[in-house]
């Protein structure tokens, strides 16, 4: 409990209806007196958390320069004294004792000596300093950190491999040997992922095709060539585009949803929860939303790849004179079965990508919110990388196989 | 000093009265808090201690009634006075509440820094004496809060509340979840804390333990109303009904013989 003095003096300041930190406490003051082996510390002011920024260098010099046996610090003229105040003043004590002063407080009063004990009992508390860690070498500083990702690399196809196998072995296992598939959570994904993703995906490859054609009308017409825009844009759009761009509007929309729901899951235990309940938190989680993209990003494609065209016919009408009839026929003749399907048939593999790695990043969201963020950008990020990635293996490949 | 007299009130609620809808939670309440004083504040599930807790930091809102807390009326005063009675409040919620991305040290300097510009290496002292006060160990500073146990995440939420050594401290279940020992360690901290800092403490509690050993007074809830307040003395004398089974039951008796 604080000291008679104090509790007047602030029950006067309440009468008059202010607060104390309003109510502009006296700076905190310190002179020091040095006479005859005797140096007395006067202290004046209220020594709290509002006004100690000041003085607190100005102790800290005093305790490295102050000289004589014994030193007295003076309570006296104190008015408020906090724990930050104490903590001052412990330290010049400590300051002072480290240096062979002997110190001694004056007027300090009762509640005011319990809370200096207090302080400075918790101030000396020592705990073993770690040992200052050696400063790697060079060596260390160039490959350190690529072993770790390598590592970490590895540790993520693990991981992948691991929900893209449980998935395939399927969901739970009933006691009935029925297949466990819940076909309402599926369909509720599929809406979710696809169906609501419809309008952005349309809007967004309409104006791609757009301007894929105006830009090709532009550059063939030096050639006189402007006929073959059609031929661009339908193979550019069917075969890489098209897919393309869904999977990375895919990944952005819903690759950070799955992320951001698995990983909240995770975060309050209630993917622990499933597993003591004998669940596969893979079967009950990631393997709808899993099944849910992989057919509806072939399906958003397919709608992509349409609306593009319809961008590019409006836009060539307008820009070239192209009529839609001589587009259709011009496209007709550009593009083939293979076209088509070399497109499309990427379509699974992407959503698989999105999936697993959205996935991975979920379940290994730790407990903070933190976490949890950074988590969600690592796997909008690495989905789309390596959606891109597979895209130019693919090019390869059918370049390889000449299809 | 169950009564009071001559002390200081440092928080003086006056016909609180709170509805949800049509669903009256408090009714025309009185509660006083005086200087100094642990006061424990128990009440029925549901009967609505968490509303008047946070109806009393102003967190909700209520239909009526005044709070006057260190003698400043909140709705009169100026945005100046506010910030400067919410310095002089310290909180402890049931979950800690720490922030999840800040380590425990930067946990308890977020008021410090928002508040008062304080030099960096003061506040990493101010911020590792509130630690050792709270009894945590000086390498707890530098984990995360996902990284605490329970007890130690109830710890660091008192140093957080301590960080502007507050005048009033609220403690919201603070033994809740912990084990006999740690949370007989808690209480002894608190009132080693109340009788070092001169705090005031209001806790809402049903740890009969705490009730028992650290409180001063206890304000029982019932009825939309504080039905007893008291020392543990007149809890066990009143003839309330709720107050009777709570303070008589099975698991009170053993204290009450221990007492």
């Amino acid at each position: 409990m604080s000291s008679p003095p104090e509790s007047d003096s602030q029950s006067t300041r309440f009468a008059s209806g202010k607060v104390r930190p309003v109510d502009e406490p006296t700076p905190p003051k310190v002179d020091v007196v040095s006479a005859d082996g005797q140096t007395h510390v006067n202290l004046s002011g209220d020594w709290q958390l509002h006004c100690v920024a000041e003085i607190d260098s100005v102790m800290r010099d005093i305790g490295k320069s102050v000289d004589g046996a014994h030193v007295t610090v003076d309570f006296t003229n104190v008015g408020h004294l906090d724990t930050s105040g104490a903590l001052i003043v412990e330290r010049l004590r400590d300051n002072l004792e480290l240096r062979g002063c002997d110190v001694a407080y004056h007027a300090a009063g009762k509640g005011r000596t319990t809370l200096l004990e207090a302080v400075g009992n918790a101030l000396r508390v020592k705990y073993d300093d770690e040992e200052p860690e050696e400063a790697p070498g060079l060596a260390e500083r160039i490959f350190a950190p690529i072993g770790r990702l390598t590592i970490s690399f590895w540790n993520d196809f693990v991981a992948a491999m691991y929900i893209l196998g449980s998935a395939v072995r399927g969901t739970q296992l009933k006691l009935d040997h029925s297949s466990g598939i819940s076909v309402a959570a599926i369909v509720s994904q599929m809406d979710h992922m696809g169906v609501r993703a419809v309008p952005i995906i349309a809007l967004m490859s309409f104006l791609i095709g757009g301007i894929i054609a105006q830009q090709g009308a532009f550059q063939l017409r030096y050639f006189g060539a402007e006929i073959f825009v059609v031929d661009l844009v339908g193979i550019l759009q069917l075969r890489e585009i098209g897919v393309l761009l869904t999977a990375i509007m895919i990944a952005g929309r819903s690759g950070s949803a799955i992320t951001a729901e698995i990983g909240s899951m995770k975060m309050r235990e209630e993917v622990d929860a499933l597993k003591v309940m004998g669940l596969n938190p893979v079967g009950v989680l990631v393997f709808p939303r899993l099944v849910a993209l992989t057919v509806m990003l072939p399906v958003l494609t397919i709608v992509a790849n349409f609306s593009a065209l319809f961008g590019a016919c409006l836009t060539t009408w307008i820009y070239s004179g192209i009529t839609p009839d001589t587009f259709l026929t011009r496209l007709r003749e550009a593009i083939d079965m293979s076209t088509i399907v070399s497109g499309m048939i990427k379509a699974p593999f992407m959503a698989l990508i999105i999936g697993i790695v959205s996935s991975v990043e979920g379940l290994k969201v730790g407990g903070s919110a933190e976490s949890l963020g950074r988590h969600v950008t690592s796997a909008v990020v690495k989905a789309i990388f390596v959606v891109i990635l597979v895209d130019g293996l693919f090019a390869i490949f059918y370049g390889a196989i000449d299809f | 000093m169950p009564n009071g007299a001559g002390r200081e009130c440092i928080l003086k609620a006056r016909d609180i009265s709170v509805a949800f809808g049509s669903h009256q939670v408090l009714d025309r309440l009185n509660l006083d808090i005086w200087r100094g004083e642990i006061l424990g504040f128990v009440g029925a599930s549901g009967a609505g201690k968490s509303v008047l807790l946070r109806t009393i930091l102003q967190l909700s809102s209520r239909q009526g009634g005044t709070i006057e807390i260190l003698g400043v009326d909140y709705d009169k005063a100026t945005p100046h006075q506010r910030i400067a009675l919410d310095m002089r409040l310290g909180v402890l919620f049931q979950h800690g509440a720490l922030f999840s991305a800040l380590t425990v040290l930067e946990n308890i300097q977020v008021p410090m820094r928002e508040y008062l510009d304080l030099p960096q290496n003061l506040m990493d002292e101010l911020a590792l004496l509130k630690i050792e006060l709270v009894g945590l160990r000086p390498e707890t500073a530098d984990l995360y809060p996902s990284e605490l146990s329970g007890g130690m995440i109830k710890r660091a939420g008192l140093a957080r509340a301590l960080a502007l050594d507050p005048d009033l401290v609220f403690l919201d279940e603070p033994t809740s979840g912990l084990d006999p020992i740690s949370a007989a360690e808690f209480d002894e901290l608190i009132a080693k804390l109340r009788d070092t800092l001169g705090l005031t403490v209001y806790m809402v509690t049903h740890d009969l333990d705490s009730l028992f050993s650290v409180c001063d007074r206890i304000a029982v809830l019932g009825n939309k109303k504080i039905v007893v307040q008291g020392t543990i003395e007149d809890m066990l004398a009143s003839d309330e009904p709720w107050v009777q089974s709570y303070f008589h039951g099975k698991r009170a008796r053993s204290l009450v013989r221990a007492k």
